[in-house]
């Protein structure tokens, strides 16, 4: 450029000269340079707009070129008439699940073509910054192909989001030229505003054929269920709206807020009627626009107008009122949730967004609109405890689903890709999952009947090598009446466990199992040998439980089959001094662990102690050799919110006269290390899942003055 | 200007053109176009690409609407096709608004020969549910539903059951109305050769159509009810429950994926079947198919039929559901088919294949955490699909079977239940359950939303939200007999036990005794707690609690009365006692913490037992000492309040009646309605047996017929249930350090180590 300048400027002086043949030649030059100066401009805009081409393809090593600027042109004849869709459509019909038989939901993009009319050169859509935004967004997810023979769905990248924007004559055969159309199969068709003056229809005027149609208008005579798609109208004020705290509780000041500008007429008098009626006065409030017709004001429709900032205005009700439009979607919805707002909604039929999943009861309140004269009342009704929770849900659901264009697409696509591959659908719990509380939890044992009797428990033995007392053990277990089978864990690799001939002979089937490593983890493996659900975890020098005291322990499992039920008990107490947990083995009138020393669970329990303990809790049990009973403690607690169940008066697993110097629970060090574990733990489970209870369970006649052998369980010990 | 210098510029100008042309071709295409420059000028700022494209929505979008406008928009609104019945455009809500009334047409008439109107054993059964439920009015005018006289479950033309000439005899009724406001019942629709879904053989018009085997086009979506297929044994009330008793984890069994059943050669539906061959293997997946059915299965045979059958009868049905861990449900000529609801009760995880088909109240289950689904067009990734799914999938799938058969599948009555909860969610002003209460136990028949909008309120989903109860006891006291108050009478010293506990939120007194009310100094002080005494002796309060007043046609107030939800009782928990019942302070306050870790249950202190007796083949009642209980007198015992919800306004009337005639029984039948609900016996705590003050001598407990009367109460209960929900509980709890021998300075509950049994 600098040396064009010189070269210009040198120009005048060389005008003085005056040759008829060096004029001719300088006119030349001139055109030359004029015609070099004009290249030079266009071309430093290419540059320029190559480099941040250059700079956009390195941010987003992705194949497809999303570049606006230099989509080809494509040329068409519109097509006026109007076959729409295929109503009939359904998943099972309208989709070529062959094309989807790949592990995953895979999506390929058109790239960006510029459709024009033939004759008169219009173009048939406007790209909007929404619609480039969700081509941007499902390239980058983990569902882009670049290659569309492995796609299973299309995204055509002609923006169709709103008919107002469009040419709806042109946008059939503008979808109709794409290589793959085929009639729309697998195709998706993103719309929010569907439909135009006069008549609004509720789904978008366009040949579609079988395309599937991720909507935002649809009512539900053109949803077509299973295989459209509902989905929110997204307001471009929530993206410009800086998020603020919201202000939470059902103590917001006003019951309503209604701030929707379209509202048909008739409504929007119902409620200014509502209004004028004298206790909603206070609790109501109304909002049209002001007269600048700017979308993030409101102002009220008093006389003296009051201004407020929209949608953070909708912050102030603990209901906002949504009606009906002349189209059935309206953006009013997400700039509700955006604010924490209960939706109230008064479009009959409307197909809420993302209905297949979300379970709106939660979150909203939906009031006919022929009730609405009354339904204030309704609102009035529901209590301020239901009001926090849908204002929680409401939250997590916008959060979650609706809070920008990412979320809007991820979730419309994963609701496709749990249809075409249901064994990776979520359950509606889980879509609607709120943890109102960290205490909020899914008990996996929900079987509410009681464990048949007779299957019985398997007793699981983890032994070193003690065998004197484990023999003894085994064949005090042998005549418990309840007892299945014998599961003998030997933690020792440096010896060969005795030959199982020189086992007590019993009458009950008895397995050995030698383990490569010695770890406590070993006594809670679920090994397939154990065939009961109860299982009793034992261990090897456990000998003074009675068989009465086993078989009521398990009896009693059997009606609490998701505790743990034991027979020693431990409590955990926050020490104020310290500010940790502190590990108790006193006597106390409150328990909250059993020693697994001796005590039932599920066989489940092993499975998820094995293979689904919290972060490193299993290792660092293994490693230090203790704490595994804190640990089961703390994991069934922790998914169930129950408490374990002592049984007996039974607190201690040694009688006075074996004493035995080397046990290590007599170690001080022992159970600083086992307070040490609580705080572990429970900073690992971000909470303290133990419950503490003042209760234990025994035999109905325990203790009662009637004739033993009357007595089911009667030689019950104590302490 | 020199030639040397022109030349260099000439030259520098043309190399210049010569990159431009190679260099440049990209800009060849590009139009120019005042859009494009837009674009272009946002690249400049180095925002997004996206920053400077335009909005797809503006304020015209969202601008005031005229009337003008919209009067020209309502008018070229197309109308919704009149077949396309939606709630709000073919049902009249104004007479659902109080109550949901279900009015049922009386049979028809005889017809000329004399012959009774043909109608089948399962339409019976339905229409007695309907009759003998709380839904049912006999007055057409309070009706919101109406229920057909006429049998309309089997429309298959060539079927014994079918009825002829409907349109004629709907036309007949007297408030059809094109149907509108009612409900048809079908299990069976369509024939020979096409099986056609809506074909009913007459027009339902407006009628809601509760339907088995419909499909995702033909369903009028927040309309029409799914409902499963049943067979013809099906039970009334009651039914088999679950068969799955244990809970063995991992719950795999010795077949994987298991199916035995009828195949068509050819027609609807047959291509399906026809090619589950190739899915056998005889090791884990067992794939059985007979085209040994009809009168001409020779002639209609194809060559594989012999071999098929060798298989075939190789393999008990039975068998084949209790031993595998998922079974086959594929569709046969219709979409659904029996073996769903078997293979739920099985316990079996169905897998479906049967593309199209609208599972049972699809609307409200969600079928994900019971059912796996596959693809008749993908029938050979079905052995790979199965295999995938890991043992806590299965396990938990294998649970939820039993939960949904058990509570919306089990019999007629609650199938149809179900049904009409569906549609009365759909009501304006009836709460809609969340889809949590719908999908675990114990179900929507058992939560009534008009209780309370919040779950929390309710006992069962606790630990799901990770709420506690609400803090806090009420005291309710039942007076029965009225004795005079002093200070040694057994409700004074009462009143004074529960004013010391530091749980107690309120006392209640329920006085029903003949004698008038003790006045208000009579009363112990219970300082700071609130003492209420309401008069119920057949008043009016009673009535007022409760829209289905307790009091009868004879004006005698019912002894149910107790449980009738006052709205004085603002606790969760409700301390139920007698005017006699002679209990310690300690004593209430253990079992109310007891409470407060089994909310759903009953915990108190007398308990009985039930038992079979099988030389009257009848149950049998006992109060003496056993080794377990099934019962929790509610003379002394702590529940939750929404059972007194449930016991006044969802318990059938015939058994309030039988409680209300014999003036005894009502806490038999609360712990019959609490074993219903939970499955779980009830909790008793401490030694304690007696807890009447054995000095009264007028306690209708002394009287000899009461006991007996127990008994034929308890038999009668169990009949209406249709089952004996009562469970049997083999232990008590007791303090933790409850009769150790350490210090009783130690204990918590000093006062429980003195009672005696």
């Amino acid at each position: 450029m600098h040396r064009y300048k010189c070269l210009i400027s040198i120009e005048p002086r060389s005008k003085t000269m005056h040759h008829p043949k060096e004029q001719i030649l300088n006119c030349l030059t001139y055109a030359l340079l004029a015609i070099v100066a004009i290249c030079a401009v266009v071309l430093l805009c290419d540059i320029s707009s190559h480099r941040d081409r250059f700079f956009y393809s390195k941010k987003d090593p992705v194949v497809l070129d999303l570049t606006i600027s230099h989509a080809p042109e494509v040329l068409l004849r519109p097509d006026p008439e109007y076959r729409g869709r295929n109503v009939n459509c359904t998943f099972w019909d309208c989709l070529n699940i062959y094309k989807c038989e790949h592990d995953t939901l895979k999506v390929y993009i058109y790239p960006l073509q510029e459709f024009l009319d033939e004759k008169s050169d219009k173009v048939a859509n406007t790209l909007s910054s929404e619609y480039f935004q969700i081509l941007e967004i499902v390239l980058k997810s983990r569902y882009y192909t670049s290659n569309p023979n492995e796609a299973c769905l299309f995204l055509p990248s002609l923006d169709l989001l709103n008919q107002d924007m469009f040419d709806k004559n042109l946008a059939g055969p503008a979808l109709a030229s794409l290589n793959f159309w085929d009639r729309g199969e697998n195709h998706l068709i993103f719309n929010m505003l569907p439909g135009s003056a006069p008549a609004y229809n509720t789904i978008l005027d366009v040949n579609i054929d079988n395309a599937i149609v991720l909507g935002g208008g649809f009512d539900s005579w053109t949803y077509r269920p299973g295989f459209d798609v509902s989905i929110p109208v997204w307001s471009p004020l929530v993206h410009q709206t800086n998020s603020i705290p919201i202000h939470n509780g059902a103590h917001r000041k006003y019951l309503l807020v209604a701030a929707q500008l379209n509202l048909l007429p008739q409504y929007a008098r119902t409620l200014t009627e509502l209004m004028s009626t004298a206790n909603n006065a206070e609790q109501m409030l109304l909002l049209g626009p002001c007269d600048n017709n700017q979308l993030k004001s409101r102002c009220t429709l008093t006389q003296h107008q009051k201004r407020w900032e929209y949608p953070r205005v909708l912050g102030r009700g603990r209901f906002c009122f949504i009606g009906r439009s002349l189209r059935v979607g309206q953006p009013d919805l997400i700039e509700i949730m955006s604010q924490g707002c209960i939706p109230v909604i008064a479009i009959d039929n409307y197909v809420l967004p993302f209905e297949d999943v979300i379970d709106w009861s939660l979150a909203a309140v939906r009031v006919r609109e022929s009730e609405l004269h009354s339904f204030i009342r309704k609102l009035e009704s529901i209590s301020n405890v239901k009001v926090v929770e849908m204002q929680k849900q409401v939250q997590w659901l916008y959060s979650n689903y609706f809070k920008d264009l990412k979320s809007i697409t991820i979730t419309a696509l994963e609701i496709l890709e749990s249809r075409i591959f249901p064994l990776l659908a979520r359950s509606s719990r889980q879509w609607n999952l709120v943890r109102q509380n960290s205490h909020s939890t899914f008990n996996p044992l929900f079987l509410t009947s009681l464990a048949p009797k007779s299957q019985g428990f398997t007793a699981v033995i983890l032994t070193y090598d003690r065998v004197e007392s484990l023999f003894l053990l085994i064949q005090k277990l042998a005549v418990v009446p309840s007892l299945q089978s014998i599961l003998v864990i030997w933690n020792n690799q440096k010896k060969m466990p005795p030959h199982l001939s020189t086992f007590p002979t019993i009458s009950k089937p008895l397995k050995i199992i030698q383990t490569r490593e010695n770890k406590l983890s070993n006594r809670f493996y679920p090994y397939p040998e154990i065939e009961t659900e109860a299982i009793l975890t034992i261990d090897d020098d456990i000998i003074m439980l009675t068989s009465d005291e086993l078989d009521f322990g398990y009896e009693v499992w059997r009606e609490f089959p998701d505790h743990i039920v034991g027979f020693p008990s431990r409590i955990h107490i926050w020490d104020n001094a310290t500010m940790r947990w502190h590990y108790e083995s006193e006597w106390t009138n409150q328990i909250s662990m059993v020693l697994t020393g001796a005590a039932f669970h599920h066989k489940y329990w092993s499975h998820m102690y094995t293979y689904a303990m919290p972060g490193d809790i299993k290792h660092w049990v293994d490693d230090h050799m203790n704490c595994e009973d804190i640990a089961m403690n703390f994991l069934v607690a922790n998914i169930t919110n129950n408490p374990p169940i002592k049984v007996t008066p039974r607190k201690k697993f040694k009688c006075p006269e074996c004493t035995n110097t080397e046990m290590l629970s007599a170690d001080l060090n022992h159970m600083r290390e086992r307070s040490a574990c609580i705080d572990r733990f429970s900073k690992i489970y971000g909470r303290m899942p133990l419950r503490t209870v003042e209760f234990r369970a025994d035999p109905v006649l325990f203790r009662d003055n009637f004739p033993d052998k009357l007595k089911r369980y009667n030689d019950i010990g104590s302490l | 200007m020199q030639a040397k210098k022109r030349y260099i510029l000439v030259f520098v100008s043309c190399a210049f053109l010569a990159y431009c042309y190679f260099g440049g071709y990209r800009l060849k295409g590009a139009p120019h176009r005042p859009r494009r420059a837009q674009h272009e000028s946002a690249k400049d700022g180095g925002v997004q690409p996206y920053a400077q494209l335009p909005s797809f929505m503006g304020y015209e979008q969202r601008q005031p609407l005229s009337n003008e406008s919209t009067a020209v928009a309502v008018a070229a609104k197309k109308k919704p096709p009149a077949a396309a019945c939606r709630m709000e455009t073919c049902f009249d809500f104004t007479k659902c608004y109080d109550q949901f009334l279900v009015y049922v047409y009386p049979p028809e008439p005889l017809n000329s020969l004399g012959a009774a109107p043909p109608s089948s054993a399962n339409y019976q059964k339905i229409l007695t549910a309907i009759q003998e439920s709380r839904y049912h009015t006999s007055d057409p005018a309070a009706a919101c539903l109406f229920v057909l006289g006429i049998d309309t479950l089997d429309r298959d033309s060539l079927s014994e059951d079918y009825v002829r000439n409907v349109p004629s005899r709907l036309a007949r009724l007297p408030h059809w109305n094109n149907g509108r406001n009612h409900i048809i019942f079908n299990l069976y629709s369509g024939t020979w050769p096409d099986y056609a879904e809506h074909s009913l053989g007459f027009d339902a018009g407006e009628a809601i159509l509760a339907k088995a085997s419909m499909s995702v086009l033909q369903m009028r979506h927040g309309f029409d009810v799914s409902i499963p297929l049943f067979h013809k044994q099906f039970p009334l009330r009651a039914g088999a429950t679950g068969s799955v008793q244990s809970n063995n984890f991992p719950a795999n069994k010795k077949y994987l994926l298991a199916f035995k059943g009828k195949r068509y050669v050819h027609g609807i539906g047959s291509e399906t079947r026809n090619s589950l061959f190739h899915l056998h293997n005889g090791r884990d997946m067992v794939m059985v198919t007979t085209c040994r059915h009809g009168k001409s299965w020779r002639e209609l045979q194809d060559n594989r039929c012999d071999e098929d059958n060798r298989e075939y009868d190789r393999y008990d049905y039975e068998t084949l559901l209790q031993n595998s861990t998922f079974c086959l449900v594929p569709r046969g000529r219709r979409l659904g088919s029996f073996r769903f609801l078997e293979a739920l009760q099985a316990g079996c995880i169905p897998v479906l294949l049967s593309n199209a088909w609208v599972l049972p109240f699809e609307s409200k289950i969600d079928w994900k955490q019971a059912a796996i689904w596959a693809d008749e067009r993908l029938l050979l990734q079905v052995p790979d699909i199965v295999r995938s799914i890991s043992a806590e999938r299965i396990f938990a799938l294998r649970q939820q079977t039993q939960v949904l058969w058990e509570r919306y599948f089990g019999s007629i009555e609650k199938i149809v239940f179900t049904t009409f909860e569906i549609i009365r969610e759909r009501l304006p002003d009836y709460p809609v359950r969340s889809s949590l209460v719908w999908n675990s136990a114990p179900g929507a028949l058992l939560t009534l939303p008009t209780f309370a909008d919040s779950s929390r309120f309710m006992p069962f989903l606790l630990n799901a939200m990770g709420v506690e109860p609400r803090h806090n006891y009420t005291a309710v006291i039942y007076v029965q007999i009225g004795a005079a108050l002093g200070p040694n009478a057994a409700l004074y010293k009462l009143v004074r036990t529960i004013t010391k506990s530091q749980f107690v939120d309120r006392i209640l007194v329920l006085w029903a005794a003949d004698r008038p009310l003790p006045l208000k100094k009579r009363w112990p002080p219970t300082y700071h707690i609130p003492l209420h005494v309401i008069a119920l002796g057949g008043s009016s309060r009673g009535a007022a609690a409760s829209p289905t007043a307790q009091t009868g046609q004879e004006g005698r107030p019912s002894i149910s009365q107790r449980f009738l939800p006052y709205e004085e009782i603002q606790t969760d928990a409700v301390l139920s006692l007698d005017e006699d019942a002679i209990l310690n302070t300690d004593e209430l306050d253990f079992a109310y913490t007891v409470w407060r870790d089994f909310p759903e249950r009953i915990v108190g202190y007398p308990a009985r037992a039930h038992f079979w007796d099988d030389s009257k083949n009848a149950w049998g009642y006992t109060s003496k000492w056993t080794n377990y209980y099934s019962i929790v007198l509610t003379g002394a015992a702590f529940y939750h309040r929404y059972y007194n919800y449930l016991y006044t306004n969802w318990l059938s009337l015939l058994l309030l009646k039988t409680v209300q005639q014999s003036s005894n029984c009502e806490d038999i039948l609360m712990n019959l309605l609490v074993s219903h609900v939970t499955r779980k016996p009830p909790i008793k705590v401490t030694q304690r047996k007696g807890y009447k003050d054995r000095e009264t001598g007028r306690s209708p407990w002394n009287d000899p017929d009461h006991f007996i009367q127990r008994q034929s109460c308890l038999n009668t209960f169990a009949a209406v249930f249709g089952y004996m929900p009562l469970i049997r509980s083999n232990l008590r709890m007791d303090p933790m350090l409850y009769r150790d021998p350490v210090s009783n300075l130690r204990k918590k509950y000093r006062q429980i180590e003195l009672v005696g049994s």
